[in-house]
């Protein structure tokens, strides 16, 4: 049964494409295998499989979905996927005294992966992103040789809104932005932020 | 000729795509050929657009062949795809709403595979009927269920119809492959063929006269280039081509006449009232790269035949009262 993941993976990609084109525009950089941290506006539970399916092949092993721990290993289902098809990085929603909740993304980070990050937290009704968490920053200040690619994803929400189970087809694309400057020593947390913001808002218009 | 009265109908079908094949395989050693030469940057473009058009005629010739070779059942499931992406691209340029949600399933998991089991299984009568009534009533009722009455109208209309035309008006190509005629069994393909090229001429027809005849556009805000003159003698020029290709029909030369005639008006002003659509979505064409989505642009190639194919197939059926 080594190849069941595999096979599941091509299949969901497949179905990506059959439902939403899949379409990725790189216009700041080119799919390359390099480390790098997407960051990408958060709108459905599709998102990350489009990015996904966007992404060359190759390229798919080696970049990982972050996942909270308690909704995506209830069952065993969902754990499989998470765990084997695409190898994602759990994480505890709640905060536990001892234990600091990036610990498993800068783990992966100085394995060498990849990372996709939503750095809006949680999926936000259509239109601009919300303000974004401080993950992001933390992380890029502690890898700095870490490429930073912003991303917008369009349209998705139109294909699965929330408290949907069925997926309209509905065209829709991933645009990848240029590679954002870590942050400056002098810069701090929340002008970074809004600066990471601001480069995913600004491909909206590159995508319209 | 005689000698191609003796061929069985497999035989001639057969020749037919070998001539279609053919062509196109000329067509594109000629397009490499050129290619291989030095040429100036505007060539260039044109080089690319040509490239573009060729592409697109072998995906269409492939679908054709694939769907003769495959029998009903799978010209039903090709022509169905072609029909799922068409309506994504409709959709997608369409500002719907989340209380749509339901309805756009319901019509393209429902409605899109229900009305091609229905081709495929030959149910013509219920065929014609199943969208414009029933499916009429059933879109609106499961949207008032969403419970949302802002621009109900608006929103439902949409809807209906990209279901007509993506889905009702593409349904009726497959039709044709499979509708019988006394004396013309197994000859569908000719039918098909004999609509495209008809509708392909008036379309490239009208649009070099558009080019040399530069008349003033009766709607300049939807298309600069339609002309109601350039629009007539394509559409005579198609009628022409249609008399001249009555042989491959199971038509007289005077009605394969005016059936071209007709079927060539209707694909152009089909093309016509989907760039007036085009226009109100604010695109140019229907998956532009500038648009939302980067798409193949595959309904601008179908427009033509999602108007002139319901009509087309409805006036053959019912003048020669072609059996089920």
């Amino acid at each position: 049964m080594q190849w069941l993941p595999g096979a599941v993976g091509l299949l969901l990609a497949g179905l990506a494409r059959l439902v939403t084109g899949a379409q990725g525009h790189w216009h700041g950089c080119p799919p390359k295998a390099e480390q790098r941290i997407y960051f990408a506006n958060h709108q459905s539970h599709l998102d990350w499989l489009l990015i996904w399916a966007v992404l060359p092949g190759d390229l798919r092993a080696s970049t990982r979905p972050i996942a909270a721990r308690d909704y995506w290993t209830a069952n065993a289902l969902r754990h499989w996927i998470t765990r084997e098809v695409f190898n994602a990085v759990y994480v505890d929603r709640q905060r536990s005294e001892d234990q600091d909740p990036l610990e498993p993304l800068a783990e992966a980070l100085a394995r060498g992966d990849s990372l996709v990050i939503f750095p809006e937290g949680t999926r936000g009704h259509a239109g601009r992103p919300q303000p974004f968490r401080g993950g992001l920053y933390h992380l890029a200040a502690q890898f700095p040789q870490v490429a930073l690619i912003p991303a917008w994803i369009d349209n998705v929400q139109r294909v699965m809104p929330k408290g949907e189970v069925l997926p309209v087809p509905i065209l829709c694309s991933v645009t990848f932005g240029a590679p954002l400057a870590p942050p400056a020593p002098d810069e701090d947390k929340r002008a970074f932020l809004e600066r990471a913001r601001a480069a995913v808002v600004a491909l909206d218009a590159v995508a319209a | 000729m005689d000698a191609l009265r003796q061929m069985s109908v497999t035989q001639q079908v057969g020749l037919l795509f070998v001539l279609l094949l053919g062509v196109l395989a000329l067509a594109t050693a000629a397009a490499v050929l050129r290619s291989l030469r030095e040429s100036a940057p505007g060539d260039a473009e044109r080089g690319r657009a040509a490239r573009r058009e060729l592409r697109a005629l072998w995906a269409g010739a492939a679908l054709f062949w694939g769907a003769w070779v495959s029998g009903p059942l799978g010209a039903t499931l090709l022509f169905g795809g072609v029909s799922f992406l068409a309506l994504r691209e409709f959709i997608t340029l369409m500002h719907t709403r989340r209380s749509d949600h339901r309805s756009l399933l319901l019509a393209f998991f429902a409605v899109l595979p229900l009305q091609y089991a229905l081709v495929a299984t030959r149910h013509f009568d219920l065929f014609t009927v199943f969208i414009p009534v029933y499916i009429f009533l059933a879109i609106p009722v499961v949207s008032a269920l969403a419970g949302d009455p802002e621009r109900f109208l608006e929103r439902n209309a949409k809807i209906q119809w990209g279901i007509m035309v993506c889905i009702y008006g593409l349904s009726h190509t497959p039709a044709l492959l499979l509708l019988q005629f006394p004396h013309y069994e197994g000859r569908g393909a000719f039918l098909l063929l004999f609509l495209v090229v008809v509708v392909a001429t008036a379309h490239f027809a009208q649009q070099a006269l558009a080019l040399r005849l530069r008349r003033r556009p009766v709607a300049r805000r939807i298309d600069r280039s339609f002309g109601l003159r350039a629009w007539g003698l394509g559409t005579l020029a198609a009628g022409a081509v249609g008399g001249l290709l009555y042989w491959i029909t199971p038509f007289q030369a005077g009605q394969a006449l005016a059936l071209a005639l007709i079927a060539s008006a209707c694909g152009t002003l089909g093309e016509f009232v989907m760039q007036a659509l085009k226009r109100d979505a604010g695109v140019r064409a229907w998956g532009n790269r500038v648009a939302v989505t980067g798409a193949v642009g595959l309904l601008d190639r179908v427009a033509a035949l999602c108007f002139a194919a319901p009509v087309f197939f409805h006036s053959v059926r019912w003048y020669f009262h072609a059996g089920v």
